[in-house]
């Protein structure tokens, strides 16, 4: 995971600041990979399922950066794309019985055909008109799934259940502990593709169009092309992390994939840093570990603490983790200097 | 048109025919007709309003001529959609510059390189060999015109940080980065102080002569314009006014009734 750099591509708060300063180096990248191997040893399995579910709304949130840190188009209908993801995995396994991890890039495939088509008609609208246009995807999506047409596939209200898959040649670890693992393998060479595309003359043309239309198009960069690629490499990752989530939390149903989905991975990826890709995951911790704890500081006003926390932390930080992370960096500069 | 006739010089690589552009009522360019030869700077001049910028945007497609033609090397480039402008040799800059301007001076240039380069997202995204060899070739063109340009200090800075006159050489740069035959350059010298015009003066004559490019400047600045340009052509009210070398162009009296008024 070396390259970290460019990755992050909007202007920081900070300016004038070179470009080297504003990454996850080298050292701190295999860090947090270390962590990430080493800590699930030892936690209990319900712990290494939330951990997966951390994986995995990354990745959801991941998505959401490369639309809107990379080719600035605003979503809030990433739920839908992870339901699709989450219904082509569920539907494959229990139906077809076709193995769990093969069922990953069907479901990326599909989305990415569904984000590519559903970024046509979006290409003539912008701002908050296609997060509007998006929103009605994202509301649309439970009720199209509970149509009793597809109920044979889908299973209707109840949804389907899905059945855990076992660790591999009789590995001597549990169930969680190896999706886990298998999550975290996926997850990686997403991250790694994904920082490769944004650094690669797709992803520049990505950021062009974000940051001018008419200049990138001037350069020979066709808009309408690369925008509908990036609604499609979104809806892709997206679904395989809807996919994964189907198979960890071993259930789909219609209820699950509701607009309030769509806003927490929109939060995260607010929380996170828009365009800086290492933030996605903490933006995930975010979105599911702060409802957590603002239970535990009051049952009853749990919502109106969250609030609070989320006030915070836009108010305090408002590039997210990405400007936490920049500051730290500064201040180790300045330490070592002295 | 034959390419024997294309190769001794003698037909013109843009052809501006008879372009006409209507915008609701108002006649933005009306009739206008001029020839641009291989290896000259052709200066575009008028008043506010004359139909200067007009006429360049229809060169870079965002503007569709009611009536008349645009050819290119004898083709006429009115049926190709903006985007597919560059490939065919146009070039251009912005009158107020307009760079992307999260990204670095080096990605800046290297979008330049678009049109000259083809790619797919699966190749990019799993970095495969032909994508490596790539970016090597197209980082090897980027610094070679970073340095022409003297912008390898700043390469790595994010370009909104930059001074403005050092934001106008980089859009240079991202335009020479797709080795158009073409620069369209759309008032280079506008918010430069008068040094800074005479560096800019003597670095468009240099990028014409060293890498063979042809230059349309449209320009308010007359000093700039009269003393570059081998031909100049002027505008006023959509109309070309007047046609010639700069000297011949500054004596016309209709020219002269346009800039300074007239005494009725």
């Amino acid at each position: 995971m070396s390259a970290v750099e460019e990755a992050a591509n909007e202007a920081p708060a900070v300016e004038a600041v070179p470009k080297r300063a504003m990454t996850l180096g080298y050292g701190t990248s295999l860090v947090v990979l270390a962590l990430l191997i080493i800590v699930p040893m030892f936690l209990k399995n319900f712990f290494v399922f939330q951990l997966t579910m951390l994986l995995i709304y990354a990745l959801a949130v991941l998505a959401l950066n490369i639309l809107t840190g990379g080719s600035g188009q605003f979503s809030l209908g990433q739920s839908a794309f992870y339901a699709v993801g989450a219904y082509t995995s569920a539907i494959l396994m229990e139906h077809m019985g076709v193995n769990y991890a093969l069922t990953l890039p069907v479901a990326g495939i599909i989305c990415f055909g569904f984000g590519f088509l559903f970024g046509q008609p979006a290409l003539r609208l912008s701002g908050i008109y296609l997060a509007l246009a998006t929103f009605a995807l994202a509301v649309a999506m439970p009720q199209l799934l509970k149509l009793g047409f597809f109920e044979h596939w889908t299973g209707g209200v109840q949804g389907l259940v899905v059945t855990k898959p076992d660790a591999p040649f009789g590995l001597p670890i549990s169930q969680d502990r190896w999706l886990y693992y298998f999550t975290l393998v996926v997850s990686i060479g997403i991250y790694i593709a994904s920082v490769n595309l944004l650094k690669s003359r797709s992803g520049r043309a990505f950021m062009a169009i974000r940051d001018n239309e008419i200049a990138a198009s001037a350069m020979g960069v066709d808009v309408a092309l690369y925008k509908t690629l990036a609604f499609g490499v979104s809806a892709g990752i997206t679904g395989v992390a809807g996919g994964l989530g189907a198979i960890a939390v071993q259930f789909v149903a219609p209820d699950g994939y509701t607009i309030t989905l769509a806003i927490s991975l929109f939060l995260g990826m607010v929380v996170g840093g828009v365009g800086w890709l290492p933030g996605s995951i903490v933006g995930s911790a975010f979105i599911i570990f702060v409802p957590n704890i603002a239970e535990h500081i009051s049952k009853g006003l749990s919502g109106a603490v969250f609030g609070v926390l989320l006030f915070l932390v836009i108010f305090l930080v408002p590039h997210g983790a990405r400007q936490v992370a920049m500051v730290a960096q500064q201040m180790l500069g300045k330490l070592k200097k002295n | 048109m034959t390419q024997a006739q294309l190769a001794q010089g003698n037909a013109p690589l843009l052809a501006v025919r008879d372009v006409s552009v209507v915008f609701g009522g108002i006649i933005a360019l009306n009739g206008v007709s001029f020839d641009m030869h291989k290896g000259a700077i052709l200066g575009l001049i008028g008043p506010n309003g004359a139909g200067k910028t007009t006429l360049f945007n229809c060169l870079s497609r965002l503007y569709q001529p009611s009536s008349g033609d645009i050819l290119m090397e004898g083709a006429s480039i009115l049926t190709r959609p903006p985007h597919r402008i560059a490939e065919i040799g146009i070039g251009r800059t912005f009158q107020n510059v307009a760079l992307f301007p999260n990204l670095s001076v080096l990605d800046n240039v290297r979008v330049g390189t678009h049109s000259r380069t083809t790619s797919d997202i699966v190749s990019d995204s799993l970095k495969l060999g032909k994508v490596r060899r790539l970016e090597a070739e197209i980082n090897k063109k980027v610094h070679e015109i970073l340095d022409y340009l003297d912008l390898n200090d700043v390469a790595h800075t994010v370009v909104s940080g930059l001074p403005f006159g050092t934001q106008k050489r980089v859009e240079l740069a991202r335009a020479l980065a797709a080795d158009p035959k073409i620069l369209l350059l759309d008032e280079p010298a506008g918010g430069l102080n008068h040094e800074e015009v005479h560096v800019l003066g003597d670095l468009i004559k240099r990028i014409r002569d060293e890498r063979h490019m042809t230059v349309l400047l449209v320009e308010h600045h007359m000093g700039l314009v009269m003393s570059i340009a081998d031909h100049v052509v002027a505008l006023n009210f959509g109309r070309k006014l007047a046609e010639g070398t700069p000297a011949q162009v500054q004596a016309d009296p209709d020219v002269i009734k346009a800039y300074l008024g007239s005494k009725d």
